[in-house]
């Protein structure tokens, strides 16, 4: 009986563990520890943001300190949001081309939502 | 619907609800809500950046009353998945393992998060003016 696990062809081809299968679990919790900080900010903002009008509105967002903060929260929330939603998708949808096409559009989405919410801010700070 | 319908085990349908089961669907469910939500502060960022009239409109959808229905259950949310993801950050260092501390915790969790609500809602309605 053969004690070797691994096919020949795995053997001849050298592919093996290339040590990132844990960078998934890394990167949520990275992203999970900036936004445990970040959301207290935020919601700190979001309610600083109530009695202002417009202008004072656009000011406190302009301001450098909210600016950088609040791309990092986008930034923070999309990286986390997408690897969060993969999960759900891999165990929850069990259709083969469902499954790809649902991972394909989760990841555009929140894409387009970073870059959305990015470009917002700079115009904010940078604009007018 | 998976390709070959295979005999599954009987699993959230026989077993008593406890609050390890709660905490951990509510985590999933949290998170999909809050990465709906995000759709809203994507649309008020622009809004901020495109001109005062968006903005009012983005205002008036969250002084609605289906807005703020939404805005509250996604302050619980936050609240919620902001204080799981703690406890989860927590036992992934090596904290809390033991069944008596988990239950605990998942207790502290659940009452922290309506705790939580309670408070951010306090300050909007004094804000508002009782409005």
């Amino acid at each position: 009986m053969s004690t070797q696990l691994r096919t020949p062809l795995k053997n001849a081809v050298g592919l093996g563990s290339a040590k990132h299968g844990v960078h998934h679990f890394i990167v949520q919790r990275l992203t999970a520890v900036a936004l445990a900080i970040l959301s207290l900010w935020f919601i700190w903002t979001v309610l600083t943001l109530l009695h202002l009008d417009y202008a004072g509105a656009h000011a406190l967002i302009a301001q450098p300190f909210n600016a950088v903060l609040m791309l990092a929260f986008v930034v923070a929330v999309f990286w986390h949001a997408q690897l969060g939603l993969q999960v759900v998708i891999e165990d929850y949808v069990h259709t083969p081309g469902l499954a790809l096409l649902s991972q394909v559009v989760v990841k555009f989405l929140c894409f387009l939502g970073a870059a959305a919410s990015v470009l917002a801010v700079l115009r904010i700070a940078l604009g007018r | 619907m998976p390709a070959t319908a295979r005999p599954l085990s009987p699993h959230l349908s026989i077993y008593r609800w406890q609050i390890q089961m709660v905490t951990s669907i509510v985590h999933r469910a949290t998170g999909v809500a809050l990465a709906a939500g995000t759709i809203l502060l994507v649309v008020a960022l622009l809004a901020l950046a495109s001109g005062p009239d968006a903005y009012a409109d983005v205002s008036a959808f969250c002084t609605s009353w289906i807005g703020t229905i939404l805005l509250f259950g996604w302050t619980w949310a936050l609240a919620f998945h902001l204080l799981n993801g703690i406890r989860h950050l927590l036992q992934d260092v090596g904290f809390g393992y033991l069944p008596v501390q988990f239950v605990r915790n998942g207790w502290i969790v659940s009452i922290g998060s309506f705790v939580l609500t309670a408070l951010v809602w306090a300050c909007v309605v004094a804000q508002r003016g009782g409005a």
